[in-house]
């Protein structure tokens, strides 16, 4: 749309990293590699999906770390100490996710709160009743863990293309076609276009904020699933801090914090380019892992800039078009 | 707009009504009607009751009385989206689409063809440009909104608002950022629409663009009906006296007399002054002791002028003299500088700050002069304070009280005061009036003189001319952003004003 579209810059940094990558350690451009990196970080894809929806709406959720932390945990116990079959487990907690999503929504709508605000209050909460059920570590033993943990569809050369792998591709691509392809994707536009008139439009402002938020803890909800099949265990504290890499992850992707413009496929090459430093810091080996969060500091002050700059150049009346198609 | 003879049936009838914010009582048992197919415009001053108007029509305010019906029947929407589903849609100055969407999207936003769920993005896209088409755009639709200028944009929320069985069209000031061609797009598609049967409201300032589109007029004052005539036969001089002039009596009143004025010496002038795009250049004497008031139409350059004065805008050729000696005005800094005081028409949002008391926001244009490391004592910014409230009467008499607690009258003089503690040698009072109860309009009306006698130049801008004519002792009218006409002494007179800002009716061709 205007000129260079920020997804395509992420793009473009993906695969120059990747390459610069590859020059200093060859071994990394594998399937074997590129199938690790993307079931090291299924949960965060899966997540990042639905930060996309939130972020583009000109909301924010904090709330989907502990969410995930929770999930992990009630999903141990149930199966665990419960005895609650799987299966079972797996959908009660996504209805209790979808549910505790759908009332931050309604909060933020009928309250007329900050998301911010009312999303943090939610990780706050969910952090908490995560230690109320139990403040240790939890083993998941049932042979459905195993059983998923063990299957994998082998890539040419070696690489193994996970369940978890699998779980995440699947719900990118169904992500993506829900937010291009459908009308509550196109209200997902519209109200981070600006809510006042997305309302004037005739869009049901209300009904949409609570599915947005419905929808992106319901995605931390699988993504917490996932995390317990990734580590066969409920930790209290798995996943803290994630709700920031998952925003991190949205805004190198080209979506605009702001809200109005971005897209699912840019937040899933935001996630393999965290996923990709993280990579290179376990090849180097001599690195601190803490250098990943100093490089996507990096990357998250270049990308903002360069929104800045791109939203300041759509300002210019010189750049507006005066009639004929292009 | 021929058949004047068989009256279209009326389509939107307004039945005295109502509107008051507070004590300001914005709309007074105003009648409207609108006909089917029918261009009509809506005029009025700044503060006449246009908007307010609409927005009762269209139910963004309640109204406190009277009957809106539409087609005959009674409506009263309480949203403007519940108006828009009646059949009355509003499109504004700015544009209420959302610009980071398509084109395609904003057309038909909520209501995408579907199939199986998933938006038919193709068939969406080809009923865009179809619909376009009759608007006689031929644009990419699947381009953003925001990516298009904003004749464009009207052009599209127009389309989606008709395409949404709109009958009555209320199009607010859609003109004021378009350049000529892009009018010209716009006048195309309301013909247009107006022959499909559609009643649309215009309300813009623009007297050219009033003459040439409209079949008749209503015009408002003070949130009163002055009147509703054919555009055909209504003559411009006719026009802009029932905009502005109020009963020609009581005209002349107590000026200072001409051998007087000669007398007094030159405070500031202008010569040549101007800015490229915002007002043609002018030459401006103010003097001590004496006031010159800007007359003019909305839009006519009166503000424009007294910001460059002030030295809120700058100006990009001529040259400015305080005292006789040349200055540069690039900011207002240095208009506080030369000892300028400039009290904005938009006292609520450019002026007072509502939270502050009323002796914070007096010494604050003071304080700004000197500077923040010579902070003024308590004991001085009380005595100040106690001073200004005495000397011009603020009520109540309370120093402390917040300014946003006050009326609109005392929140001028507040303002007033805010620049006289400054000592300046030069104030400029954009429509210091405005939303003034009577009494208190005459009292600045009276503060005005006294300060003029004490030596302060003064610019007034007011929209009331005879105000302007009461307190002037000379008057620049203005037209089209060009100073057209200086007045002064006896020939300060409603009349003559009138006459300086329709002057080039009478040779112009009728557009």
């Amino acid at each position: 749309m205007k000129g260079l579209p920020p997804v395509l810059i992420t793009a473009i940094v993906l695969v120059a990293g990747f390459a610069l990558c590859a020059m200093q350690f060859p071994n990394i451009a594998s399937t074997r590699v590129v199938g690790n990196l993307l079931t090291d970080n299924a949960f965060l894809g899966i997540v990042a999906t639905g930060m996309t929806f939130v972020i583009i709406s000109g909301g924010i959720d904090l709330s989907v770390g502990s969410v995930i932390g929770f999930t992990t945990v009630f999903v141990a116990l149930a199966i665990e100490r419960w005895g609650v079959p799987p299966l079972v487990a797996f959908v009660a907690i996504l209805a209790l996710s979808a549910a505790f999503g759908g009332a931050m929504g309604a909060v933020i709508h009928v309250f007329d709160l900050p998301p911010f605000i009312v999303t943090l209050a939610g990780m706050f909460l969910a952090r908490g009743a995560s230690f109320l059920l139990s403040t240790e570590s939890v083993p998941i033993t049932a042979p459905v863990y195993s059983t998923v943990s063990d299957f994998a569809l082998r890539m040419p050369g070696g690489g193994r293309l996970t369940a978890i792998a699998i779980i995440m591709l699947v719900i990118v691509i169904g992500g993506a076609l829900l937010l291009h392809l459908t009308r509550f994707g196109a209200n997902v536009y519209a109200l981070g276009g600006s809510r006042a008139t997305a309302s004037l439009m005739g869009v049901a402002v209300g009904k949409m904020t609570v599915k947005i938020y419905m929808l992106s803890s319901l995605l931390a909800g699988i993504a917490g699933i996932v995390f317990s099949f990734y580590t066969s265990a409920g930790y209290s504290l798995s996943a803290v801090g994630v709700e920031l890499d998952t925003i991190a992850a949205v805004v190198i992707g080209g979506t605009l914090l702001t809200g109005g413009q971005g897209s699912v496929i840019g937040t899933f090459l935001g996630v393999l380019i965290q996923g990709l430093i993280q990579t290179y810091i376990n090849f180097d080996g001599t690195l601190s892992s803490w250098w990943t969060k100093i490089a996507t500091g990096v990357l998250l002050f270049a990308f903002i800039a360069l929104q800045q700059g791109l939203v300041a150049l759509a300002r210019r009346p010189a750049a507006k078009r005066a009639g004929a198609a292009t | 707009m021929e058949n004047s003879l068989d009256p279209a049936p009326s389509l939107l009838e307004v039945r005295g009504i109502s509107k008051s914010f507070g004590a300001v009582r914005a709309l007074q048992e105003v009648d409207f009607t609108l006909r089917a197919g029918e261009i009509h415009a809506l005029l009025g001053e700044n503060g006449a009751g246009k908007s307010t108007m609409i927005k009762v029509i269209t139910g963004v305010f309640p109204r406190d009385a009277g009957i809106v019906r539409l087609g005959g029947e009674e409506i009263a929407p309480r949203s403007a989206k519940a108006a828009l589903q009646a059949g009355i849609a509003t499109v504004y100055q700015e544009v209420n689409l959302l610009p980071n969407l398509s084109v395609a999207q904003n057309l038909f936003l909520d209501r995408q063809p579907m199939r199986f769920g998933i938006v038919r993005e193709g068939e969406m896209r080809r009923r865009a440009k179809a619909l376009l088409k009759d608007f006689g755009l031929d644009i990419d639709v699947a381009a953003s909104l925001g990516s298009y200028s904003v004749a464009i944009q009207h052009v599209t929320a127009i389309a989606r608002a008709v395409d949404l069985s709109a009958r009555v069209l209320i199009l607010d000031e859609p003109t004021a950022s378009l350049d000529r061609h892009e009018v010209e797009i716009l006048f195309g598609v309301m013909r247009q629409l107006a022959k499909r049967g559609i009643g649309i409201v215009f309300v813009s300032h623009f007297l050219d663009q009033v003459y040439e589109i409209s079949d008749r007029i209503t015009v408002l004052r003070n949130g009163r009906l002055v009147g509703e005539r054919e555009t055909a036969s209504l003559p411009r001089l006719e026009l802009i006296r029932m905009m502005l002039g109020r009963e020609l009596a009581e005209t002349t009143s107590a000026r200072a007399s001409a051998g007087e004025r000669i007398a007094r010496e030159v405070c500031a002038s202008f010569e040549n002054y101007g800015k490229a795009g915002y007002v043609t250049p002018f030459n401006l004497e103010l003097r001590h002791g004496e006031v010159v008031g800007l007359a003019g139409l909305l839009g006519s350059g009166r503000t424009e002028t007294a910001r460059l004065v002030f030295g809120a805008e700058r100006a990009d050729r001529g040259q400015a003299k305080v005292e006789g000696a040349p200055v540069r005005l690039q900011s207002p800094r240095d208009g506080v500088r030369h000892g300028f005081g400039y009290c904005p028409e938009e006292r609520k949002t450019d002026g007072i700050v509502a939270e502050l008391t009323v002796r914070e926001n007096i010494v604050l244009a003071l304080q700004a002069k000197r500077g923040l490391h010579r902070p003024l004592s308590r004991r001085e910014q009380d005595e100040i304070a106690r001073r200004y409230v005495r000397m011009l009467d603020i009520r109540p008499p309370d120093p402390e009280r917040a300014v946003g607690l006050l009326s609109g009258g005392n929140q001028q003089k507040v303002l007033l005061a805010r620049w006289l503690a400054t000592s300046p040698r030069l104030l400029v009072l954009d429509e210091p009036t405005r939303g003034i109860d009577v009494g208190a309009h005459a009292e600045i009306i009276r503060l005005i003189r006294e300060l003029c006698d004490d030596g302060l130049a003064l610019l007034v801008i007011s929209s009331e001319l005879d105000e302007i004519v009461t307190y002037s002792d000379r008057v620049v009218v203005l037209r089209d952003r060009t100073h057209v006409e200086e007045l002064a002494g006896e020939a300060i007179d409603v009349g003559n004003i009138l006459a300086a800002i329709a002057a080039d009716v009478a040779h112009e061709a009728h557009a």
